[in-house]
């Protein structure tokens, strides 16, 4: 690498060519975090784009739950408002969990880091010549995650519907052996959503806007016992909110493949009861 | 003044700066008597020789005693002052630690006003917590952190009320003019250039002599430079021989030998046992305070949680005593694998109080000697920690006998006569460094301002340079520093250690006589930008001048008592328990005199307090 | 256990420098800095370090071990292989004054810019009464030793000289949350942090809380929930209508904006 004048190189600062002496494999965690994160939106953005293939009744996925455009028949739970919008009803909803978790402040380490290397990792100096962080537009709109985790908190009320919904019987068409349509049913797609919402809930619940409107606002812990207890238990989940963005990540994406794999009679549900 | 940049205004290559006072170092006696200075209306300046906020009060945990009475309501300055003098041995200047007790509670809470977070008690107050040789629960703590909140508290006020620091500076001299101080000589670390102070005030706030010691608590600044530059200014010393030595320092691994093991450690339940499982202390308690400790285990470990109906463990007892009855545990062979003694908490109490109540302890301990003490105990030995002695000064003023010369903290002598009690460090810092700094801005701010003497400025710089100029010694090649000062470690650990003989003390006068020889010859490689050999050769003079103090004063007072143990004078001597001994320089410049002092007499008031009981 | 360690330290000053090769003698249970201590007293005198305590404590021994923003005393040696280099440098995002010594003064200009703590009047018996549950958040920040490591690793300013200017960095960020936290400051010093301090600099990318010696969880205790109370006062749509029809928190009365 040139010497440059800027950063580690610049004239003041002890002269070292390298950009980092780190002999560890840093550059690790940012390439997994790049792997991943695009495996995911790739197949995020062709699934939501794909309008079909969502609905395996009982089972709605996640993407497009709530169905609000010209959705199949039975996946629209709460009307179809958007019947006229001509593109993927996913398109619709998605932007409030895309804008949580676009917004919410371990994903933006996460993608600050492996996207943008500002930095790649600690002490590795990052490749450009100038940084305003979240000053300006568009990043300054990292500020309205806490709207954004309004609307996230509705969007898991919805999947939280959705996973009771997925208890019931379901029709012939998916199900192994003899179809029973009546009675309560639970198979593999009701576990993995009910997986999912778990961890979506988790994930939800542990984010840092949460935990600053539960209780993290307040100077007087002392006179706010009840916020003061949630805020512990809160600030507990909290510190594992990246771990929680993880799995809720690839549990959200494999409850979409399922159902699409049911859907598109690829596989069959495998039933519990 | 950040310390890094260069003044404008310097003359001749010598940069100068005026000021009513000046303020040499910058732990809690010096960052408090700047405040004060400061807020009476005089120009104040901070020197120090490490970054601001590095300063050794870091280093203290445990607390700050003050009878604020939070914790016991029947906790009165009176209580406190009692412990003081009962734990210095009646040896203690009566007024000042009268004006200590009595001014300790309003000094921790201006602390809080100033942004300081204290732990609280139940009911939101200040909480305090028990140590040893204090009758209740009286030092106001931050876990055991306390240091770091002081200074920290401190720093951050300094910076707001805008006095100026001089970082990684250090003063050589204290310069005078007609017996009366006109202000300070010194070089900046970094570039080695000189810098004059033009000041009707000094105060030192310089700390103490511990790095004289193998083994010690004490950070690398602690080279006894207040002491020095007070005998070389014409001011005395009183109490040298009163060095304390921690009952507990960290023996394992090598690298943090004599590192600090906070008292909380027994203040919140800890106990020491031998190697033979023996919880020892029982067998150690002293006449002195048979009275009230507790005898029986029983009864120590209920004091706990019912302080009124039993007497206090003996692992409570005063430093001196404990740090006794470790070095004869050891000496008889029940010591622990690496030379120590066993320090156990993780026996009596759970994991979670532990990592509560002593964070730094059990991060310490993780970190640097990969022992977990919430689940075994720790090896500990006594560590050099504090000097009782030090400059003598005015009690009300901190004035020394110089006109001019103050000294507040650690530096000066007399508040804590031959053994000072855990936590009342803090509180002497606190108390004495605000009435220095306000004695010392309103006698600058008085009468006119002495001027400093070419002579003098360019007699200090040769001083300061001398270890670059002397060319190779007689016996052949020049000396190293750092051999000198580890020999001189060496020699001050092995003879003028805890317990102390007429012929090892003679031993070590011959030999600091022979070190100081050595170090006329020392040279230092390099030149004078942040060459730390250059300043550790500076440093070696006054810790072989404060050595030879210490070691004059040990063998002159033939008794033991508090810091002090001689194993040819095993009791405490009536006689010796009414004087001090005073040192000056000698005539040369280069040696000490030792000189004997009446104690000044308790009024008849004070003295009731020890009656009552 | 004695052996002979590799290691490569950086010497030099503000006109240049470079990697020096020295092998010196350790032994088990030493520190970064005991090798380096032996360096100067056997090898090379005026090795140019700061340090203080070697105790973890006061944090003046910060440098750079292995690429990694470390404190010298608190390195143990046993954390490598005997066979492995070890390589110093000073902090590379504070200038260079000799050898392992940097000139730490971006961090006490930015601490003179600060505002402070301004308490209202004490309780009629003279004392100031706070929970332990309101005071320890504030007490988390006071454990910083202000090693600067923080700092040194934060690329806002390491990589980007031009914004030290605006940028108070990480140490300062949990000074201001320590203020905003405390439950008897007057203060409200929200703006001032968004603005003066350039808070929004920072994308949290959670380095200075990696570093921290002593486990500060300076980004999500400190920084975000700063970040949080800035939005409290500009940007969220509750908080603004609820200002509007006079709903206001009890909590935050007593406060003035500075």
């Amino acid at each position: 690498m040139a010497t440059t004048d800027h950063g580690v190189s610049s004239p003041t600062r002890a002269r070292i060519d390298a950009r980092t002496l780190r002999q560890d494999r840093w550059w690790l965690s940012p390439l997994t975090t790049f792997v991943v994160f695009s495996a995911f939106v790739v197949y995020a953005t062709v699934r939501a784009f794909m309008g079909r293939d969502y609905y395996a009744s009982p089972y709605l996925s996640p993407f497009y739950s709530p169905c609000l455009g010209d959705c199949v028949e039975g996946a629209s739970d709460f009307g179809q408002p958007f019947a006229w919008w001509p593109l993927s009803a996913a398109l619709i909803i998605l932007i409030f969990p895309l804008g949580f978790r676009m917004t919410c402040y371990y994903y933006r380490k996460a993608y600050y880091r492996a996207f943008w290397l500002s930095p790649p990792a600690c002490g590795v100096a990052e490749p450009h010549g100038s940084y305003s962080g979240e000053t300006r537009f568009p990043l300054i709109l990292q500020n309205l995650h806490r709207w954004f985790w309004y609307a996230a908190v509705l969007v898991g009320l919805v999947l939280t519907f959705d996973t009771v919904l997925a208890f019931r019987p379901m029709p012939a068409e998916y199900a192994v052996g003899d179809g029973e349509t009546s009675g309560i049913h639970m198979g593999l797609g009701t576990l993995l959503m009910i997986v999912n919402i778990v961890f979506i809930w988790l994930y939800t619940l542990s984010c840092h806007s949460c935990r600053h409107i539960v209780g993290g606002r307040l100077r007087h812990f002392s006179k706010h016992p009840v916020r003061y207890r949630l805020w512990t238990w809160v600030s507990r989940l909290n510190e594992s909110h990246g771990k929680w963005a993880w799995y809720s990540l690839f549990s959200v994406a494999i409850v979409d493949l399922y159902i699409f794999l049911l859907a598109t009679h690829t596989i069959q549900d495998v039933r519990f009861f | 003044m950040t310390g890094n940049e260069m003044s404008p205004e310097a003359r001749g290559g010598m940069e100068r700066h005026a000021y009513d006072v000046v303020v040499i170092g910058a732990g809690g006696a010096g960052l408090r008597a700047a405040i004060a200075a400061h807020e009476a209306g005089a120009r104040t300046a901070v020197v120090c020789k490490s970054l601001l906020g590095k300063a050794h009060t870091v280093m203290a945990e445990g607390g700050a005693a003050a009878a604020l009475g939070n914790r016991w309501p029947e906790d009165t300055w009176q209580v406190h002052f009692r412990d003081t003098m009962r734990g210095g041995k009646m040896l203690n200047n009566w007024r000042m630690a009268q004006l200590h007790a009595q001014e300790a509670p309003e000094r921790v809470l201006e602390l809080e006003d100033w942004g300081a977070l204290f732990d609280r008690t139940e009911d939101g107050l200040i909480s305090q917590r028990d140590f040893g040789g204090h009758r209740y629960a009286r030092l106001a703590h931050v876990g055991d952190r306390t240091g770091l909140e002081l200074i920290r508290t401190l720093q951050q006020r300094t910076v707001q009320l805008g006095v100026d620091v001089f970082m990684e500076c250090t003063v050589t001299e204290v310069l005078k003019q007609d017996g009366r101080v006109a202000g300070a000589f010194g070089y900046w670390r970094e570039t080695g250039r000189f810098v004059t102070f033009e000041a009707p005030s000094v105060i030192l706030a310089t700390g103490g002599i511990g790095k004289s010691y193998k083994v010690t608590s004490n950070s690398w600044e602690y080279t006894g430079d207040g002491h020095a530059l007070a005998l070389r200014a014409g001011a005395d010393l009183i109490n040298m021989e009163f060095v304390q030595f921690h009952p507990t320092g960290m023996v394992w691994p090598p690298s943090v030998k004599g590192l600090l093991v906070t008292e909380s450690v027994r203040g919140d339940g800890g106990i020491l046992t031998n190697s033979e499982g023996k919880r020892f202390m029982f067998d150690y308690i002293p006449e002195f305070f048979r009275a009230e400790t507790a005898d029986t285990v029983e009864e120590a470990d209920a004091w706990y949680d019912d302080k009124k109906n039993n007497r206090r463990p003996p692992e409570l007892l005063p430093r001196d005593e404990v740090a006794r009855a470790i070095n004869s545990e050891i000496k008889a062979g029940r010591g622990s694998p690496h030379g120590g003694i066993f320090l156990d908490i993780a026996s009596r109490r759970d994991a979670d109080y532990i990592r509560k109540r002593l964070p730094s302890m059990y991060h310490q301990f993780k970190e640097l000697a990969d022992v977990d003490i919430t689940a075994e105990p720790m090896e500990i030995g006594p560590t050099c920690h504090y000097v009782m002695g030090g400059v003598e000064v005015d009690p009300d003023t901190q004035q020394s006998a110089v006109p001019g010369l103050y000294a507040a903290g650690e530096v000066s002598g007399g508040m804590h006569g031959s053994n000072r009690l855990g936590g009342n460090s803090l509180s002497d810092l606190l108390v004495f460094g605000k009435r220095a700094g306000e004695s010392a801005a309103a006698y600058a701010t008085t009468g006119e301002r002495p001027a400093v003497a070419e002579a003098d400025v360019k007699a200090a710089q040769a001083d300061a340079l001398a270890p670059f100029d002397v060319a190779a010694g007689p016996g052949g090649g020049g000396e190293n520093p750092y051999t000198i000062q580890h020999d001189l470690q060496q020699a001050m650990n092995d003879l003028v250690g805890i317990i102390r003989t007429a012929p090892e003390l003679e031993e070590s006068l011959g030999e600091l006589a022979r070190l100081k020889e050595r170090a006329d010859r020392m040279v230092v490689e390099g030149h004078r930008q942040y060459n730390p050999g250059w300043h550790l050769a500076l440093d070696l003079r006054n810790m072989l001048l404060v050595s030879e103090c210490i070691a004059k004063a040990a063998l002159a007072r033939q008794e033991s008592r508090g810091g002090h143990t001689r194993d040819d004078f095993p009791g405490p001597d009536p006689e010796w328990g009414a004087k001090n001994l005073v040192l000056s320089l000698d005539e040369s410049g280069h040696g000490v005199d030792i000189a004997e002092k009446p104690l000044p007499v308790m009024p008849d008031d004070l003295q009731q307090l020890f009656q009552d009981t | 256990m004695a052996y002979d360690l590799k290691m490569r330290v950086w010497r030099g000053d503000a006109e240049g420098g470079e990697l020096t090769d020295y092998t010196v003698e350790v032994s088990e249970g030493e520190v970064v800095l005991d090798a380096l201590h032996r360096l100067q007293a056997t090898q090379t005198g005026d090795l140019a370090i700061r340090w203080n305590c070697k105790a973890g404590k006061c944090g003046s021994c910060s440098a750079e071990i292995n690429g990694r923003p470390r404190l010298l005393c608190m390195t143990r040696l046993s954390d490598f292989e005997p066979s492995e280099t070890i390589t110093v440098t000073p902090m590379r995002t504070f200038p260079v004054i000799r050898d392992l010594v940097t000139d730490v003064s971006f961090n006490y200009e930015k601490a003179r810019e600060l505002p402070y703590a301004e308490l209202g009047p004490r309780d009629a018996d003279g004392k100031r009464r706070m929970m332990q549950v309101d005071v320890e958040r504030g007490q988390e920040f006071r454990k910083c030793i202000e090693c600067y490591l923080c700092q040194d690793v934060c690329h806002v300013v390491r990589d980007h000289e031009d914004n030290k200017q605006h940028f108070a960095g990480p140490r300062f960020f949990i000074r201001y949350a320590e203020l905003d936290m405390h439950p008897l400051d007057t203060h409200d010093r929200r703006k001032l942090a968004q603005d003066a301090a350039g808070l929004g600099m920072c994308n949290i990318t959670k380095c200075c809380t990696e570093v921290c010696p002593e486990g500060i969880h300076i980004t999500d205790n400190g920084i975000i929930p700063m970040k949080e109370r800035v939005v409290d006062r500009k940007y969220d749509p509750l908080v603004w209508l609820g200002n509007k029809i006079g709903l206001r928190s009890k909590d935050d009365e007593g406060r003035t904006e500075v």
